[in-house]
């Protein structure tokens, strides 16, 4: 179904490339999304970073971007189209292209490709992500200090690393302040069904957990919350909107500033393949204001950003147990980053079965 | 409230839409036409169901809003195919892509703002029954009207003159035309009212399930109600049970998930699909039942001699 959607849409769109190619002689800045760019999470958080990439040199530069492109061979084709436009600069903005970036970065050794959440790169391909798990910390420590229960729900998405990483780092932050702080864990295999995430968060209220956060991308395990008279994390976007009274604090990203300095790389000749791991010290991830908390909580979460952002705290940092109990950061240890990035296991205090 | 009732009144919630699609697509494929565009006008009737109640404050305008963008929307593909005569299963699917394309244009500026919930409807007494009263007897309108459309449309199929006419129509369009029966008006009809129940579906997810409005939130729920429609071998009872059944197994394995019981997600995630098809393999075992129970006319178009 969506496949001859985009089929639709990627003429429409080659047709309209035609005819705006001879007109212009600014670099084109491209964008692939996975999802529509109002979806109110993920996607839009990139096109508001084109959008401000587009206000910073907007003389200089045109920006162009295909939405809903699914992952797999279609998103082949729609890159290979935009590489065949006259696209300088490729951003595609989800994992599950990242296969599809690497084919064609290869046809294409002239075209500039960047690649978000990935791990593979070339000449002419960069990777960029960002510390989600640094805000998640934040999120674990205020948690442990505003549930009554010392139990928190968790709906995931699927079992990658970058979502395990997040779960362990939640965990890591609460038993900083609660030690016997424990997390359920709801997986929806899914990243966006606004039904299914709402059933998620209602199973994980219905079975006692008084603070609830999410890896999924709408909003509505936060109207359930509200509903519920619990407080959530937002995820991806600022959420305040769906629980005024309910949001603490949501992790937003912020690419804006990463596109503006990549791009303003790229006209100036000096783009190399870099491989940037950003956090909350580059903004390239910001935390919504910190809300519906006592006042301590929100001085310790302000604290706890403070020294993230200054390098001394790490979040994965011993002594660290697993899940079954055996060691994994000694004391003092923090964990490197290629771990990080292949992280298949919990720590200690997720009430849940990792799925393999 | 106990956890087994909490359960419960998840997979009501869960299975509402998918009952209503359901039925109307039962009706319509009764009548001979085979409307794959469920989906489509799912999410049409929750853009508009949404837009109405952000512009009016009211749901109930905007349960009215669902069922009458529905109803016009298949109004489009009865056009295509019983006046132009266009196929159907390719009809079906460009409306669903419609559907979905024009309701994220029109909803775009309502994204991520909150809605307003459908409130309940309790009945005195009946309500305060202990377990069935607060699943049964506290619910929004359209839980009602859920189960009122399938007792209504049973008693039309099967009890009714008009009933009789539509399923002859579905069975043998030229014997019904020979009768006298208007095969092209009666389908018309049939394939508003499908499209009326699957609007009404579509409030249901923006009103009750998720009040809010985002891009493609039926999530494939249009494609399980075909499916249920097949399912229930074109009975409207089992519409019910099996709309339940699968809303009962889609829950149930969340809840499981919560309770860390430690059995792989990715397994449970897929137990309703698992279910759907164990059912479908009983059902066409038994050949002359299926054949009793299926329009013979399905997706089969009709041009009258003149």
């Amino acid at each position: 179904m969506k496949k001859i959607l985009f089929a639709l849409a990627t003429t429409a769109a080659v047709i309209g490339f035609s005819a705006a190619a001879s007109a212009a002689d600014k670099a084109k800045i491209c964008f692939v999304y996975v999802g529509s760019k109002t979806d109110g999470g993920w996607t839009q958080a990139h096109d508001l970073g084109r959008q401000e990439l587009e206000k910073a040199l907007g003389d200089k530069i045109e920006t162009q971007f295909l939405e809903n492109v699914p992952e797999g061979p279609d998103a082949e084709r729609a890159i290979e189209r935009l590489a065949r436009s006259g696209c300088g600069l490729i951003f595609t903005t989800s994992f599950g292209f990242m296969d599809a970036t690497v084919k064609i970065a290869a046809k294409f050794p002239d075209v500039k490709f960047e690649h978000a959440t990935g791990y593979k790169t070339a000449p002419n391909l960069a990777t960029y992500n960002s510390r989600f798990y640094e805000g998640r910390y934040i999120q674990g420590q205020i948690a442990a200090k505003i549930s009554q229960k010392g139990v928190a729900g968790y709906i995931a998405s699927f079992p990658i690393p970058e979502v395990v990483m997040g779960i362990n780092s939640f965990v890591t932050g609460a038993r900083s302040i609660n030690p016997d702080f424990k997390i359920k864990v709801v997986w929806a295999n899914t990243w966006f069904d606004p039904g299914k995430e709402a059933d998620a968060a209602k199973a994980l209220i219905d079975q006692g957990v008084d603070v609830l956060t999410q890896h999924t991308d709408t909003t509505a395990p936060m109207q359930v919350a509200a509903e519920r008279g619990i407080k959530a994390f937002g995820q991806a976007s600022d959420m305040i909107k769906a629980g005024p009274e309910t949001q603490l604090t949501a992790i937003v990203d912020t690419w804006g500033a990463y596109y503006i300095k990549r791009t303003q790389a790229f006209i100036d000749g000096k783009w190399e393949t870099t491989s940037s791991w950003d956090g909350l010290k580059d903004g390239i991830l910001t935390m919504a204001p910190y809300t519906n908390m006592p006042d301590d909580v929100k001085a310790l979460a302000e604290a706890t950003q403070k020294k993230i952002e200054s390098g001394e705290l790490k979040p994965f940092t011993g002594p660290l147990k697993k899940q079954d109990g055996s060691e994994w950061l000694a004391a003092g240890v923090s964990s490197d980053d290629g771990t990080l990035l292949g992280i298949n296991f919990y720590v200690e205090g997720v009430d849940d079965k990792l799925p393999q | 409230m106990g956890i087994f009732e909490a359960i419960l009144l998840t997979v009501i919630t869960a299975a509402t839409p998918l009952v209503l699609a359901a039925i109307g697509e039962l009706v319509t494929e009764r009548s001979g036409v085979l409307n794959l565009g469920v989906e489509g006008m799912m999410v049409m009737g929750a853009a508009c169901a949404f837009i109405a109640t952000q512009q009016t404050g009211s749901p109930y305008v905007g349960i009215l809003a669902g069922i009458a963008s529905g109803a016009l929307f298949s109004l489009l593909f009865g056009f295509l195919t019983l006046t132009l005569v266009a196929n159907q299963v390719a009809t079906g699917l460009a409306l669903t892509i419609l559907g979905l394309g024009v309701s994220g244009m029109i909803g775009e500026s309502y994204v991520g703002q909150s809605g307003i919930k459908l409130p309940q409807i309790v009945f005195p007494i009946l309500s305060d029954i202990p377990f069935l009263g607060p699943l049964l007897f506290r619910q929004d309108l359209i839980f009602y009207l859920s189960i009122a459309l399938v007792a209504g449309v049973h008693w039309f199929l099967f009890r009714s003159r008009a009933g009789l006419k539509l399923r002859s129509v579905g069975d043998s369009h030229s014997s019904a035309h020979a009768l006298g029966i208007n095969v092209i008006r009666t389908r018309y009809l049939a394939v508003m009212f499908g499209g009326a129940c699957a609007g009404l579906a579509g409030a249901q997810l923006s009103l009750v399930y998720t009040p809010q409005w985002a891009e493609n939130m039926s999530a494939g729920r249009g494609w399980i109600a075909l499916a249920l429609v097949v399912f229930a071998s074109w009975r409207p009872w089992r519409i019910v049970a099996g709309g339940y059944l699968f809303g009962a197994v889609s829950i149930s394995q969340l809840y499981a998930q919560a309770f860390g019981i430690g059995i792989p997600s990715q397994f449970l995630s897929a137990l309703p699909y698992l279910a759907t098809i164990v059912v479908l393999i009983l059902i066409s075992h038994n050949r002359r039942m299926t054949l009793i129970n299926t329009p013979a006319a399905l997706g089969k178009a009709f041009v009258p001699d003149r």
